[in-house]
């Protein structure tokens, strides 16, 4: 079947990025272990968020019944954001950098899981009854989190705020390894679970009406698919930093290339995609234009134009 | 029309406040006898009222020609990848030619605006009428890839910190008299606005009713970019970027009255200048004598007020 | 049966039913019939749980439907909403086969693909069954969600504005099939429907609505008269005879 051959292809593509990433321009000698250690690091950690982030979109777009939104416009970048403004604001540089990492991150996770899924759970909880008013609302939302961000940025002085700028955006490069395994296992228990809701999503993908009439128990099982979203959001952010518009490119991808609706296929094919565009993005900027941590933007400027296109082909509705 | 001559006198109570209230203690009245406080008042009090009323009327109407332009409510220069552009003109100005007069730099930044609003427009022309949400959505994006672009210019620059200025804090502390004339320049390009008044509102009916009344629509389209662009370059540089007046006012004024723009341009600029005034106002007086941006006071109240809108009825078009 | 008893709902401050009680009978055809607004609609959405119930009580078969879950719901009635566009791009066949979800919860047997078949060719389509839902004319999507209410396999089938984009044949069609669901395989048919006359040429009991309230009740001949027709639609209204129905002639 195409879609089989399609994500055989993509993990065959996975797996040469992967053995690119590893091997190239790899030294000779006693460095060699060292390197190849610290690069095996980085990659589990880009496949990571990449799956995370990939499953986390398929699984929102599903739920929002809508293809151009992400968690990420919805809001929960900009509320990452003011998170790190006000943990800076409240314990200074010295306290924030002396946060032991587990704790932070464990806090990070727990903290951006319960506030997101208050907020999508509020946004979405209606059903998708009114998508436009909960798209602006989001949006607005959104502004409003980056609005008080730069207030309480005001209080912070120079060093504070550039402490807080890094944060604002993804690096790669500060990815602690000790993360690794917690993330690891996270990912793997969310990708799971999503797995096991595949049916139950492509019912719901049938709208409102359709999925209430086959006997899908929407009010409880929009919250269960919106809390793994925003668990699976946060690992990823809390890992290495908000890539708003990663997400919309990945599920982008995958639409238009799994010409398919279920989600058996949508999933597994979106965590690919994302690790593989994280991996050559990683790559192209590590080893090609020599700067290891500007991902991100390159990111957005790519992602943004590829969106733009697809939006101009029509082929995003 | 009862909304000018209301408005109209809330403004003149609020712009008095306004020239009283500041860090130093000046009453208006000794300004005709004490040479200190005429001071006060005529190079900073009244300048910064001026530059405020200036700015909050020209972006609410660039605002509603936004939305006229593209046919969807859900619009302002922020959304649209108008400031962005302009911060990419005033960088690439500053980059190549630093020592250009001001006027350079403004055209500068006026026709990068220019070509991004275009550049607007012309990925919207693309989408479906009916996906009323695409359209800020991609503006959005457009937004984000623009801005990733002036972010990494910045960045290598060594001129971030100018570019978050101009993009991110909209704030008048900085204004005397002598700095904030080109806001003049905004408020003329809306008052342009309101003499095509008519046309803009009759483009917003479609292209085919405007060339219908004999109208021809690109130049209408042109006519109208060029005032946006204008005062969007304008505001950025002098100020910085104000979030949420172009969007809000105009729809808060075509709820009560429509969409006659001829009609309705005036209300939508005083109630732009009184929003943004008592914003201001605010900012100056939670933590007197220090100042919050009221970039940053929008960010909350503009989002407020727009949520209110949005939850007030059921869904609206 | 399904027992309607003081059903009442509001939107807003908008009255929409009020105070609706009513005895739908089983293995018969039942028509809602009724100008703009009446509330047609609504009562349907609220029998098929799509909305919330507010006053009153409905009950199915015996059952209070506020009080049985929603999976047994789902093998006792089907509801087909008036439908707006899907995101999801699937193929004819596999949203038919989404009718035998409540059956087969995911995992699907050989028995349910043939019901499938079976639903696909009672409705044209097994030729489109390969095609996308966004590559077929609005009349046969329409189609393919009827075949799907109808893969369902439930007793009750509830239906609103199922002739919509449907060309005269395939309305025909459509209303022969479900006298068809009733009279051979002893299904109960609930539906709502805009040109009067398919009522009247098809359904067994027909149920008058206006402003939110029920106005006339019975079989086709005691309901669709010119009096009640008249009265109902605000417009004058005369009814003939065909084929031993009543025939409405509302159009000059």
């Amino acid at each position: 079947m195409a879609r089989r051959t399609v994500l055989l292809a993509l993990a065959a593509g996975l797996a040469a990025v992967s053995a690119i990433w590893m091997l190239q321009g790899l030294p000779s000698g006693p460095a060699r272990g060292f390197v190849l250690g610290l690069r095996a690091e980085r990659l589990a950690g880009l496949v990571l968020v990449g799956a995370s982030t990939g499953i986390a979109t398929i699984l929102f777009q599903t739920v929002a019944a809508n293809r151009v939104l992400t968690p990420q416009i919805m809001g929960f970048d900009a509320l990452y954001i003011l998170l790190q403004t006000l943990l800076v604001a409240a314990l200074g540089i010295a306290g924030f950098a002396a946060l032991p990492v587990w704790a932070k991150f464990a806090g990070e996770v727990g903290v951006m899981a319960l506030l997101s899924s208050l907020l999508f759970g509020a946004l979405l909880g209606q059903g998708t009854r009114d998508i436009p008013r909960m798209i602006l609302t989001g949006v607005i939302l959104g502004v409003m989190f980056r609005a008080l961000n730069a207030f309480i940025g005001r209080v912070l002085d120079p060093n504070e705020f550039a402490v807080v700028q890094q944060a604002s955006f993804a690096s790669f490069s500060k990815l602690d390894a000790t993360l690794l395994p917690a993330g690891l296992v996270l990912t793997l228990v969310g990708g799971i679970s999503a797995a096991r809701m595949a049916g139950r999503l492509d019912v719901l993908a049938l709208g409102r009406d359709s999925a209430i009439s086959l006997g899908l128990r929407q009010g409880r099982f929009v919250p269960m698919v919106l809390a793994l979203v925003a668990i699976m959001t946060s690992v990823a952010t809390a890992l290495v930093g908000p890539i708003t518009f990663f997400g919309l490119i990945v599920a982008g991808l995958t639409h238009g290339m799994m010409r398919s609706a279920r989600h058996a296929d949508l999933l597994p094919a979106a965590a690919l995609i994302a690790a593989i565009t994280l991996v050559l993005g990683q790559l192209g900027f590590e080893r090609l234009m020599g700067q290891a941590g500007f991902l991100s933007v390159g990111i957005e400027f790519a992602g943004g134009l590829f969106f733009l296109f697809l939006l101009i082909r029509g082929r995003i509705r | 029309m009862r909304l000018v001559p209301a408005g109209l006198a809330v403004l003149a109570l609020l712009a008095c406040a306004s020239l009283t209230v500041g860090a130093a203690s000046v009453s208006i009245l000794d300004a005709t006898r004490d040479p200190r406080a005429a001071l006060i008042l005529m190079e900073s009090r009244l300048p910064r009222t001026l530059a405020v009323i200036l700015t909050g009327a020209a972006l609410a109407v660039a605002g509603v020609v936004l939305q006229a332009l593209v046919r969807n409510r859900f619009v302002g220069p922020e959304t649209t990848g108008t400031a962005e552009s302009a911060a990419l003109g005033l960088l690439a100005v500053s980059v190549w030619a630093p020592a250009s007069p001001i006027w350079a730099k403004m055209v500068a930044a006026s026709l990068a605006a220019m070509a991004g609003t275009a550049l607007f427009v012309a990925v919207i022309r693309r989408i479906p009428v009916r996906e009323v949400m695409l359209v800020p959505i991609a503006g959005l994006v457009l937004s984000g890839v623009i801005g990733s672009v002036a972010t990494f210019v910045g960045w290598q620059t060594d001129l971030l910190q100018y570019v978050n200025a101009w993009l991110m804090a909209g704030e008048f502390s900085g204004v005397l008299a002598g700095r904030y004339e080109l806001l003049w320049v905004a408020a003329a390009a809306a008052g342009l606005a309101w003499f095509a008044a008519d046309r803009f509102a009759i483009l917003g009916l479609g292209e085919g009713v405007a060339t219908g009344l004999g109208l021809s629509p690109g130049g209408v389209m042109r006519l109208g970019l060029a005032v946006v662009a204008v005062v969007t370059a304008m505001v950025v540089t002098t100020v910085g970027m104000i979030p949420f007046v172009g969007l809000v006012v105009p729809n808060i004024v075509a709820r009560v009255m429509g969409d006659n723009l001829r009609a309705s341009i005036p209300a939508v600029a005083v109630l732009g200048a009184v929003l943004l005034l008592a914003c201001d106002l605010l900012g100056r007086l939670v933590r007197f004598p220090y100042e919050i941006p009221v970039g940053t006071i929008l960010g909350v109240v503009g989002a407020m007020i727009f949520l209110w809108l949005l939850y007030r009825r059921p869904a609206h078009g | 049966m399904i027992r309607i008893s003081g059903l009442g709902h509001r939107i807003g401050s908008a009255r929409i039913l009020d105070d609706i009680s009513a005895d739908l009978p089983r293995g018969a055809l039942t028509a809602l019939i009724g100008p703009n607004g009446a509330g047609k609609s609504t009562l349907l959405r609220l029998i098929g749980r799509l909305e919330t119930l507010q006053t009153g009580q409905i009950a199915l078969d015996g059952r209070d439907i506020r009080h049985t879950p929603t999976e047994a719901l789902a093998l006792r009635m089907a509801v087909l909403g008036q439908q707006t566009a899907i995101a999801s791009r699937l193929r004819l066949r596999e949203l038919v086969a989404f009718g035998r979800w409540p059956h087969h919860r995911g995992r699907p047997r050989p028995d349910d693909a043939r019901i499938v078949e079976d639903a696909l060719a009672a409705f044209g389509l097994l030729d489109l069954g390969g095609r996308f839902l966004d590559e077929v004319s609005g009349g046969q999507a329409q189609r393919a969600y009827l075949a799907m209410t109808v893969a369902q396999d439930t007793d009750w089938l509830l239906l609103d504005e199922p002739l919509n984009n449907l060309d005269m044949a395939h309305a025909r069609a459509l209303m022969a099939r479900l006298a068809e669901l009733v009279r051979e395989q002893k299904k109960s048919v609930v539906t709502v429907i805009h040109e009067v006359n398919y009522a009247a040429a098809w359904a067994d009991h027909v149920v008058a609505m206006k402003g939110g309230r029920i106005v006339a009740r019975g079989a086709p001949h005691e309901v669709l008269t010119s009096g009640i027709l008249t009265q109902l639609y605000d417009t004058p209204v005369e009814v003939g005879s065909h084929l031993g129905r009543p025939l409405i002639l509302h159009h000059a």
